[in-house]
């Protein structure tokens, strides 16, 4: 059993969790993540490390609440157990001693470039971030980064924080007034992901994606997490889950991210979910 | 006088056309009656071929001598002397390969049942018996055990039984390895596999599930950590794919993903359980071996109007178990022999329809089978909604990669010491699937046994000298 020692709402989707797991905190990497259930009858989810505690023995997960099983976790509160929390998974992102990085987070794709951007800050590397979101309430982690970040960079759908439109106008704009990144780094919805290679590409700009396709066992058991990368197969739980987004297949990921959807609704309607 | 009967006593079973709808076990089992009727036609043979045919060398006669007079209980304990898991050994086993394959009496006849005999005795001891408390004398030396399928927990229990101070280490949240995820209910029910796992934890068997060994931890500062000793039964968990095209369109499965939400999410109890499976109306698996016949008779009880088992070979090269086939066949699956996918037709990104080649039957190759070989021009198109992919397994990379010093084949599977399972790295042990490629429950368990044998020897000796 895992202890939940610390919960916290970042806003009115989006909670923090510090939980108490020994071997996940003593090894874990930026780039790596958990998977946990949240019950014991509970489906098992996959969740991006997004911040670690070595001495503490604690992983700090960052959520959204999109369906039954994250619903279900924001149903725990501090003190409370979760039965299965298991990791560290994935592999480490390759971060390299670059000159300057920009790095890009839709929404709660915040959470996991944060650790990314911190050990690249930590190493040496300049880094500017643009941050993404609904509207000013859906930017989360602005504090963290701005710490550490030479330029945050802001961009919501409604034009409360930042410019008016997405993160890939904000990308336009620095590309276009000459900005030179060796290497971007962009962690959001599938969407937001194909978006950005659709402009680095052309560029040819190192662009590195962390992919979110649906799992089960996270261990390279069950080929459920399939991607293709470059024409290969790989599996995203042992391969990934960064890859290089100049390479992947964003249609084919987006398809197969989207093949329960249906039981996913009636998966909610049948537990009497909100 | 023994029972000169040529058959075995007939064990009950669900009938096809009810089974292949609900998610019980196939097989009932004897009555105390059919088993010491059956019992009474083991010849007590002298030399017994029978306990030669057995991986792990159960004393058969022995045993079948005292169900024959009643007494379940002794037949137990000289069971479980040699055997941790009869239930699910009795079950699951090859035993026409096996013990039965060479047994006296399947010269002229069926051979003595000696598996449903097993499988009795160990579903009377687990109703039955009290349980007793074990007394074991601890010695303090801490041994890891990497996986929690049939090798690992065999090399725990022994190494418990003799005082060691074992872990186990289990990188999903329930023991038991493909007796929890891959061997569907209806074969071995679930409940079944964690009673005879709490019989190994009672020995004092220490467990840390969630922990994926070369990730959360690794060989090495295992050791750091004051173990003396690692066994490795990760088994053989990487899904092969054919490399076809239509691979990875939506309603594409490996029988592992498909079976792992099945058995071990309890997808078939959605949304009670809240993973979800597809299955449409025509299902496709490819594959002929046992794990092909579960996906197929599982994706019938999920509902599917129309299954079929697409194999290369014929119906003599199919790997599956006998039992199996039959089984599959009475349920209704059908059985699309020497025909090969070549390709997996999507519309919308879903799966629409197979196509394959037919094959023809050509000269034996190294294995012996004969060798399939493509038809020209015979391709034909079947619609399908769901395409299941049954083509075997091969050790998961992770403990080579993280293991400096550890021998694998080039094909992934660990080099070990036939006598000792001990690896290229020392103090480190092997067995099961991760060693052998996909095997079976009782080879995985016979590797156990033999390497904690050899990891009680090497300790005992190192601490004489
Ligand atoms: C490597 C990885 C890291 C992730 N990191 C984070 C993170 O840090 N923060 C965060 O909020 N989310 C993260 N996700 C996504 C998160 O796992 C899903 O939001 C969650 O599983 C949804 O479950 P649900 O039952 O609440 O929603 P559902 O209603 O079941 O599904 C909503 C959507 O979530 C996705 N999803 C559903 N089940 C799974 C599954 N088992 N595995 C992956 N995706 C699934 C599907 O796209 C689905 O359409 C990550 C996913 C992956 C693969
Ligand atoms: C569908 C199916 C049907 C089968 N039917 C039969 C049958 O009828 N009869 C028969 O005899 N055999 C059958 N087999 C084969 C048999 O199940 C296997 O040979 C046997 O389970 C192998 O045992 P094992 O202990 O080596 O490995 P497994 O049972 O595979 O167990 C390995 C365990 O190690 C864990 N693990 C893996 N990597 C790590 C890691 N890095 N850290 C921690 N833990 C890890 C896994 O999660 C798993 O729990 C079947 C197999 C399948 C898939
Ligand atoms: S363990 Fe298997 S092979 Fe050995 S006697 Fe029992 S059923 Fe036969
Ligand atoms: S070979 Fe058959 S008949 Fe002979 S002892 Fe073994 S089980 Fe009995
Ligand atoms: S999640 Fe099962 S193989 Fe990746």
């Amino acid at each position: 059993m895992y202890k939940i020692l610390k919960k916290e709402k970042l806003n009115e989707a989006v909670e923090l969790m510090v939980v108490h797991a020994p071997f996940v905190a003593r090894s874990c990497q930026p780039g790596q993540f958990i998977i946990l259930r949240a019950d014991e009858k509970g489906e098992r989810i996959p969740l991006t490390i997004a911040d670690y505690d070595r001495e503490k023995e604690t992983v700090t997960i960052i959520y959204q609440i999109v369906g039954y099983s994250t619903q279900l976790l924001s149903s725990k509160q501090e003190g409370d157990t979760i039965p299965d929390f298991v990791g560290p998974l994935g592999k480490p992102s390759d971060l390299k001693k670059h000159k300057r990085v920009l790095g890009i987070g839709g929404g709660v794709g915040a959470a996991p470039l944060y650790p990314q951007i911190r050990k690249l800050h930590e190493m040496g590397v300049a880094v500017d971030v643009i941050l993404g979101g609904r509207s000013k309430e859906f930017i989360i982690l602005d504090k963290e980064f701005e710490a550490i970040c030479d330029k945050v960079y802001y961009a919501t759908d409604d034009g409360t924080k930042g410019k008016k439109g997405f993160v890939t106008d904000v990308l336009n704009e620095l590309l276009n007034e000459g900005k030179e990144y060796d290497e971007i780094i962009a962690i959001g919805p599938l969407v937001m992901m194909k978006a950005v290679v659709g402009i680095t590409k052309p560029k040819n700009i190192k662009t590195a994606v962390s992919l979110n396709p649906i799992m089960i066992d996270g261990t390279g058991m069950c080929g459920g997490c399939r991607v293709t990368v470059g024409g290969e197969t790989k599996f995203a739980c042992v391969d990934g889950p960064d890859f290089d987004g100049l390479l992947v297949d964003f249609d084919e990921c987006m398809r197969r991210q989207g093949m329960y959807k249906e039981e996913e609704h009636s998966c909610r309607i049948g537990l009497g979910g909100k | 006088m023994p029972n000169m009967s040529l058959k075995k006593v007939t064990m009950p079973e669900q009938d096809p056309n009810v089974r292949n709808k609900n998610f019980n076990e196939v097989a009932l089992g004897y009555t105390k009656e059919q088993a010491m009727e059956e019992a009474t036609r083991c010849l007590n043979c002298k030399h017994k071929p029978c306990v030669s045919g057995c991986p792990v060398n159960v004393p058969i006669p022995e045993f079948i001598k005292e169900v024959a007079a009643g007494n379940f209980e002794k037949a137990y304990e000289l069971i479980t002397s040699e055997n941790n898991l009869p239930a699910i050994c009795g079950r699951v086993c090859p035993q026409e390969n096996q013990c039965e394959g060479v047994c006296v009496r399947g010269i002229k006849g069926e051979p003595v049942g000696i598996g449903r005999l097993e499988r009795f005795v160990a579903d009377y001891h687990m109703q039955h018996a009290e349980k007793k408390s074990v007394q074991i004398t601890k010695n303090g030396i801490k041994i890891a055990v990497v996986g929690g399928g049939p090798a690992g927990l065999t090399c725990a229990g022994d190494l418990a039984k003799l005082g060691y101070d074992v872990t186990i280490f289990e990188a999903l949240h329930a023991l038991g390895g493909v007796l929890m995820y891959g061997i569907p209910e209806f074969r071995l029910p679930k409940a079944l596999v964690e009673k005879e796992i709490e019989t190994i934890v009672d020995l004092g068997v220490k467990i840390n599930k969630n922990v994926v060994v070369g990730r959360s931890i690794t060989i090495d500062e295992l050791f750091e950590e004051g173990y003396k000793a690692v066994f490795v039964g990760s088994g053989a968990g990487l899904p092969k794919f054919m490399g076809i095209e239509g691979e990875s369109l939506n309603g594409v499965y490996a029988a592992n993903e498909f079976l792992t939400r099945v058995n071990l999410m309890k997808a078939y109890d959605f949304p009670n359980n809240p993973t979800p499976v597809k299955v449409g109306k025509k299902v496709a698996v490819i594959g002929g071996g046992n794990v092909a016949m579960d996906a197929a008779r599982t994706a019938k009880r999920l509902g599917a109007e129309e299954v079929y088992i697409i194999y290369r070979r014929g119906e003599e090269e199919l790997p599956a178990r006998k039992e199996e086939i039959h089984h599959a066949k009475e349920e209704g699956i059908i059985f699309k022999l020497l025909a090969n996918p070549k390709k997996i037709h999507g519309e919308n990104g879903w799966v629409k329809a197979i196509e394959c080649v037919e094959m023809a039957l050509g000269e034996p190759d190294e294995s012996g089978r004969r060798r399939p070989v493509e038809v020209e021009g015979s391709n034909f198109i079947m619609d399908m909604d769901t395409v299941i992919i049954a083509i075997g397994q091969s050790p998961n990379p992770l403990i080579r990669q993280t293991t400096p010093g550890l021998d694998t084949h080039k094909w992934g599977g660990i080099i070990v010491e036939e006598e000792t399972m001990h690896t290229s790295k020392q103090n480190v042990y092997a067995g099961g699937d991760v060693v052998t490629g996909a095997a079976t429950v009782i080879l995985a368990m016979g590797a156990g046994k033999k390497a904690a044998k050899a990891i009680h020897e090497k300790i005992q000796s190192t601490m004489n000298a």
